[in-house]
């Protein structure tokens, strides 16, 4: 026989007994009789549960009371048993004396199940009518040694009802001789009556008649009647229980009800006690029953078995929290959620930390296909409780503190789609962190997510969808807010979505934060963070578009790889000066200047601190850092000891900063070139810069841009004009680091590299000021604040060879040879081009107001090849330098 | 006339008989209009029409008849009727639960004049219309409602109901199987199946049966929880012509719970798998030579009797599983 749950049980020939738990029966069991009354169905499954882990392979269910709904307490019950895939892993038997609720029963499990069970009792037709049922249902039964002359109690009557029933199922019904089950009746023993005095020997008998002349089918039976006249004697019990296995299965009898917390090992039976016992159940001799019922009073009253203490109950709090979010065990989370209230200073944190680590394994096992889907439902369920539980300490916190919710996010599965099992989850976790939820439900349209979200003022909309085309309903959605604009961060999940879907599609349309989550657990993490980010300068959200752009721009390039269009073909959807608004302003200097010992005081203003951080790993924009509560401490210390360093070093003049630029004539020509001239009059060109040009299909009226395209066509025959620049800060920056090192003072040794590459950048800057204002003097209006400055609100870029604009690193050469720059400042360029000191920066100058930072990306081979001519190098030094670009 | 299951079961004792492709991914390819899915008799109905693929059986007959010959071209032995979605549960979403008749009999009639015909062209070939009894929308044995795991969408009873209706039509419509198929809920099937067998003694006579669940994700299991083995043994007590897997999963990843299945179960076995995985926009791109690759291992390892697609399948798909089952034996029993 076959049978299954969300697993299968095959019990084969030489299959070993098979355990069907007996305690959620309302008839055998006073405690759960309580819990339906009750309606106490959360301690009603914890009874299921602990015959599963119990050992049970079966679960027998009976809801057979007169003062309750049979019909809905079975419904009720075997509902709450499907959601709860540790119990419902195991086949459920559906045991009732009433038609109705076996019948309500079948149409609950999708499992193969038993129905405990049908008889002859009420006539053939009737046994006839169910038994085809209980087929098309799809279910084994159990048919009971009855018959319209009642219950068998001998040998004789068993085997000739079992054996009629036998042949009107086989025959008759065409039932598989596999999924029947006999039950012949186990009565009690040691009751004084003489009748009774060979019950179990009947039942051994008939069990063995019925293995040998019915092929196929099962023997089974309830086990703990046969102790009846010993209840409170649990030892005497326990021993007749394994007694009567032991005797039962070697007779044939291959599966029984039975209490397995109810149940002592066959050989640890005390030698007396068994030979009293098995007297009594084999008929041994004529005083059986007299002897055991004397022995029995010998034995303590007191129960064998104390409540065993769960072992995982004896686990450190995290493990205990976990193992009840995993296994979505609810008993034990108030008490441990308390004792972990009682260990953090705000109740929040117990979310923040204990929970939250525990979620993130479901998540985990999740995703590793480890955990199935309605695991993850119920342990959301337990998280519930758990906050349900924090959520009044929760409360009283924020009266005398800050913060109410932590944010409204609405919850919506787009238009045309109807799943939502996944955006349910996702609510009940953010739920349970404290976010406002606001459920749109299914098959939302677009207008109605966008009215509610404007009217409930929300902090994020989430979409789900699972099917195709609810990704571009997403993208209807983003369009919609970015048209009507209105900036509230979208979260996106659901089976289809993705992060390449989320970032190619979708981000392109929004000019708000849109993030990908398709992770219940990692939902809480990325509201908050957006949430929050209102007031940390939306630095997540810039690290995660970042993030996002890099991934769709490898991802369009990997796509578009074949999607080139000719070098020449670029070259004519060049980007175009707009010359007519365009005055270029002739420079108040021309030629090479050195500037020697930029002052590091001034320097220090213009510090960019944020990269300093990022550095040392704290990752958040300067001064924001220092407000963040996980790491702004640190962030302080860090910097305090910045200041610290900074002025040893200009005190003790540890650090020398240089620099070098120049401006010179220059125009582009028709083959991506920067030409410098000698003079504004361009009677020679003195050198090259040797520019690369975007060559992927754009969009109509996208340019495929080479920062040549800044500087003026000399077919417009005027000139026009570009810079160039190497800064240093890094000259005493290694001995004065190896001074630390040798001490092993890593922590200074880092910092004072740190600080030398912050202060190479502020030399850029403030050089790149100066030029703008003064040298060049095309902006010098110009007044910007330093945090202006680094958001590069000014006019003009300064490119670095080597950077995305132009990856090309040859240009160097080219900088050096221009400037001079080994020479007038000491920076030396080494064989792969790296420059050193090490914190040195140098790059081009463009002062036209249109020029941007923009991706080269990939080129041609047609590109390559002009460039190697152009370059004057061998295909092979081009490769090496261009490599990362081809 | 349980000889279309002793017909059945002898061809496939003999050789592997192919299952045609995606219906949907085929309509995809028309672009209808909300227009176009209304036709002249739905121009005025109330309610959005547009993605309801089942009406196009009575709105654009045509181009369902393409569709199936198309498959019917490349040599598709059973095509599956446009019937997918044509249960009163399902069709709710379109206020359309009284078209259930008139749907699943026309749908029938477009797919038997299909096959008749190819059938009569080459009547060594004989070909056989499939009845799609699809999952409908709602769960029997699960709740949408986290809160409230006690809750039901929908009750057995309802289900039982609703696919007798479909069940009924597509019989008299002349289908030669019943295909009960893309189950993610096992209690959804179980009572398709007790429709079924209510539908058999009505009529006084059997059809073969086929039977596909869908194993949704890296767990291995049924949307509802079950493992590959649990379903089938769920399943098994009617005496199906065939059981297996469709859709959720490319040929690669269904090919081990098909021959988990192939050793667990007496009956013929079925599988359609989707053609790969969806990408990143929900498409499908997995080509005919790469599935075929694929089904190739399925054929080798000899679990396998009738063989199809599902989502993103295309008569070019059809086509070169067609001529890979052509040098390869059936699994046997």
């Amino acid at each position: 026989m076959i049978l299954s749950g969300l697993e299968v049980l095959n019990i084969r020939e030489d299959s070993n007994f098979v355990n069907i738990g007996e305690r959620t029966n309302v008839t055998g069991s006073k405690k759960f009789l309580r819990l339906i009354e009750n309606k106490n169905y959360t301690e009603a499954l914890e009874v299921a549960r602990d015959q599963v882990d119990g050992g049970a392979q079966i679960l027998d269910v009976n809801m057979d009371e007169g003062l309750i709904d049979g019909v809905e307490a079975m419904t009720t019950f075997l509902n709450l048993i499907a959601s709860e895939p540790d119990i419902s892993r195991i086949p459920i038997m559906i045991d009732s004396s009433k038609w109705e609720i076996i019948e309500a029963g079948l149409k609950l499990v999708q499992g193969k199940c038993v129905v405990n069970s049908i008889s002859l009792k009420e006539g053939e037709d009737v046994f006839i009518s169910q038994a085809k049922l209980i087929r098309r249902y799809g279910a084994a039964v159990i048919i009971m040694a009855f018959d319209e002359k009642g219950q068998a109690d001998n040998y004789e009557r068993r085997i000739e009802i079992c054996e009629r029933s036998y042949n009107i199922l086989v025959n008759k019904v065409e039932f598989s001789a596999e999924d029947i089950i006999f039950d012949p009746n186990i009565f009690p023993v040691a009751t004084g009556m003489e009748e009774h005095k060979n019950n179990a020997l009947d039942f051994f008998n008939a069990t063995k008649w019925i293995r040998k002349n019915l092929p196929h089918v099962s023997v089974s039976g309830g086990v703990s009647n046969v102790s009846f006249s010993f209840r409170g004697n649990n030892t005497v019990r326990e021993a007749m229980h394994s007694s009567f296995l032991y005797h039962g299965i070697k007779h044939g009898m291959n599966m029984g009800i039975v209490n397995p917390t109810m149940l002592e090992i066959y050989d640890n039976i005390p030698k007396d006690l068994l030979e009293y016992v098995e007297d009594v159940l084999l008929n041994r001799r004529d005083d059986a029953t007299e002897r055991l019922l004397d022995f029995a009073e010998t034995v303590s009253k007191k129960d064998s078995k104390e409540e065993k203490i769960v072992e995982w109950r004896s686990f450190d709090l995290q493990e205990r929290i976990n193992y009840s979010l995993i296994k979505g065990l609810d008993k034990y989370i108030d008490e441990d959620v308390e004792e972990a209230r009682n260990l953090v200073e705000k109740p929040l944190e117990v979310i923040e930390i204990y929970l939250m680590n525990g979620m993130n394994i479901v998540g985990d096992l999740f995703g590793e296909g480890k955990m199935f889907l309605p695991q993850v439902v119920k342990s959301a369920r337990v998280m519930k409780k758990a906050v349900a539980y924090l959520l009044p300490y929760i409360e009283a916190e924020k009266s005398d503190s800050k913060s109410s919710s932590a944010g409204k996010i609405l919850m919506a599965t787009v238009k045309g789609d109807v799943h939502d099992i996944g955006k349910n989850i996702v609510s009940v976790v953010l739920g349970c962190n404290n976010f406002e939820i606001i459920d749109l439900g299914v098959m939302v349209p677009p207008e109605k997510i966008i009215d509610s979200a404007l009217k409930n003022n929300v902090d994020i909309i989430g979409l789900s969808g699972l099917i195709t085309p609810s990704l571009d309903e997403m993208v209807y959605l983003a369009k919609e807010l970015k048209k009507q604009n209105i900036k509230i961060p979208l979260l996106i999940g659901g089976a289809t979505t993705s992060k390449a879907h989320t970032a190619v599609k979708i981000l392109p349309e929004c000019n708000f934060p849109v993030v990908h989550v398709n992770d219940a657990s990692k939902a809480v993490s990325v509201a908050a963070n957006l949430i929050s980010d209102s007031k940390n300068d939306n630095f997540y959200w810039s690290s995660i578009k970042d993030d996002y752009e890099e991934f769709r721009d490898n991802f369009l390039e990997r796509k578009v790889e074949k999607k080139f269009i000719t070098i020449s073909e670029a070259r004519k959807n060049k980007f175009k000066i707009d010359v007519k608004n365009f005055n270029i302003k002739i420079p108040n200097f021309t030629g090479v200047k050195v500037i020697e010992n930029l002052d590091l005081n001034i320097l220090k203003n213009y510090i960019d601190w944020s990269p300093f951080f990022n550095t040392w790993g704290l990752h958040g924009k300067f001064p924001k850092i220092f407000e963040y509560e996980a790491t702004g401490p640190e962030a302080r210390e860090l910097y305090d000891n910045a200041q610290i360093m900074i002025k040893k070093i200009i005190n003790e003049k540890r650090l020398t900063a240089k620099g070098v630029f120049g401006i010179f004539p220059a125009n582009s020509n028709d083959k991506d070139e920067i030409e410098i001239y000698n003079n504004d009059s361009r009677s020679e060109i003195v050198n090259k810069f040797i520019c690369l040009r975007q060559q992927s299909k754009k969009a109509a009226n996208k340019p495929n841009y080479s920062i040549s395209d800044y500087i003026l066509d000399k077919n417009q025959d005027q000139v026009d004009y570009v810079g160039c620049f190497a800064v240093s800060a890094g000259f005493g920056a290694d001995n004065f680091s190896k001074e630390y090192e040798n001490l092993d003072d890593d922590y200074n040794s880092i910092m004072i590299k740190a600080i030398a590459d912050r202060f190479a950048e502020a030399a850029a800057e403030y050089l790149h000021e100066r030029v703008r204002k003064e040298f060049w003097g095309y902006a010098n209006n110009e007044d910007f604040s330093n945090d202006e400055l680094i958001d590069e609100k000014y006019k003009g870029i300064r490119p670095a060879p080597g950077y995305p604009a132009c990856p090309d690193h040859l240009e160097k050469n080219v900088i050096w040879s221009l400037l001079d720059v080994e020479k007038n400042t000491g920076i030396k360029l080494t064989e792969s081009l790296a420059m050193f000191p090490a914190s040195s920066v140098s790059g081009y100058y463009f002062s036209n107001p249109d020029s941007r930072y923009f991706g080269l990306g990939k080129i041609d081979i047609d590109q390559f090849e002009d460039y190697a001519k152009r370059r004057n190098i061998s295909i092979n030094k081009a490769k090496k330098w261009l490599n990362p670009i081809l | 006339m349980k000889n279309t299951y002793q017909v059945l079961s002898d061809i496939l004792k003999k050789r592997i008989l192919v299952l045609d492709g995606a219906m949907g991914t085929m309509i995809q390819r028309y672009k209808f209009s909300e227009e176009d899915y209304r036709g002249n008799r739905f121009k005025d109905y109330e309610y959005p029409l547009q993605g309801n693929n089942d009406l196009l059986s009575l709105t654009q007959p045509d181009t369902i008849r393409e569709i199936h010959e198309t498959f019917l071209d490349v040599g598709a032995d059973i095509i599956e009727t446009n019937t997918f979605s044509s249960t009163s549960v399902a069709m709710a979403d379109y206020n359309m639960e009284n078209l259930i008749y008139e749907l699943n009999f026309e749908s029938a009639k477009i797919a038997v004049n299909a096959c008749k015909k190819y059938t009569d062209l080459n009547p060594n070939k004989p070909r056989f219309v499939a009845g799609s009894i699809g999952p409908t929308n709602k769960t029997a044995s699960m709740s949408p409602d986290v809160n409230d795991p006690g809750f039901r969408a929908i009750t057995f009873d309802e289900l039982v109901n609703s696919y007798s209706e479909q069940i009924e039509a597509l019989i008299e419509g002349g289908v030669d199987i019943l295909l009960v198929e893309t189950i993610f809920d096992t209690l959804n099937a179980k009572a398709a199946l007790f429709a079924i067998t209510g539908i058999f003694d009505k009529i006084g006579y059997e059809l073969p049966i086929m039977v596909s669940g869908t194993i949704t994700d890296a767990s291995g299991r049924t949307l509802s929880g079950q493992t590959a083995e649990a379903f089938v043994t769920s399943v098994s007590h009617l005496p199906l012509l065939t059981i297996g897997f469709n859709c959720a999963l490319g040929a690669e990843l269904m090919l081990p719970y098909m021959k988990r299945v192939s050793r667990f179960s007496n009956f013929f076995t079925a599988a359609f798998p989707n053609a790969g995985l969806p990408n990143a926009f929900g498409e499908y791109d997995e080509s005919s030579i790469e599935m075929g690759k694929k089904i190739k291992k399925f054929l080798d390892e000899g679990c396998i009797n009738i063989i199809g697609g599902c989502c993103g399948t295309t008569p070019e798909h059809i086509k070169v599983i067609s001529e890979l089952v052509k040098n390869n034996k059936p699994r046997r029993k």
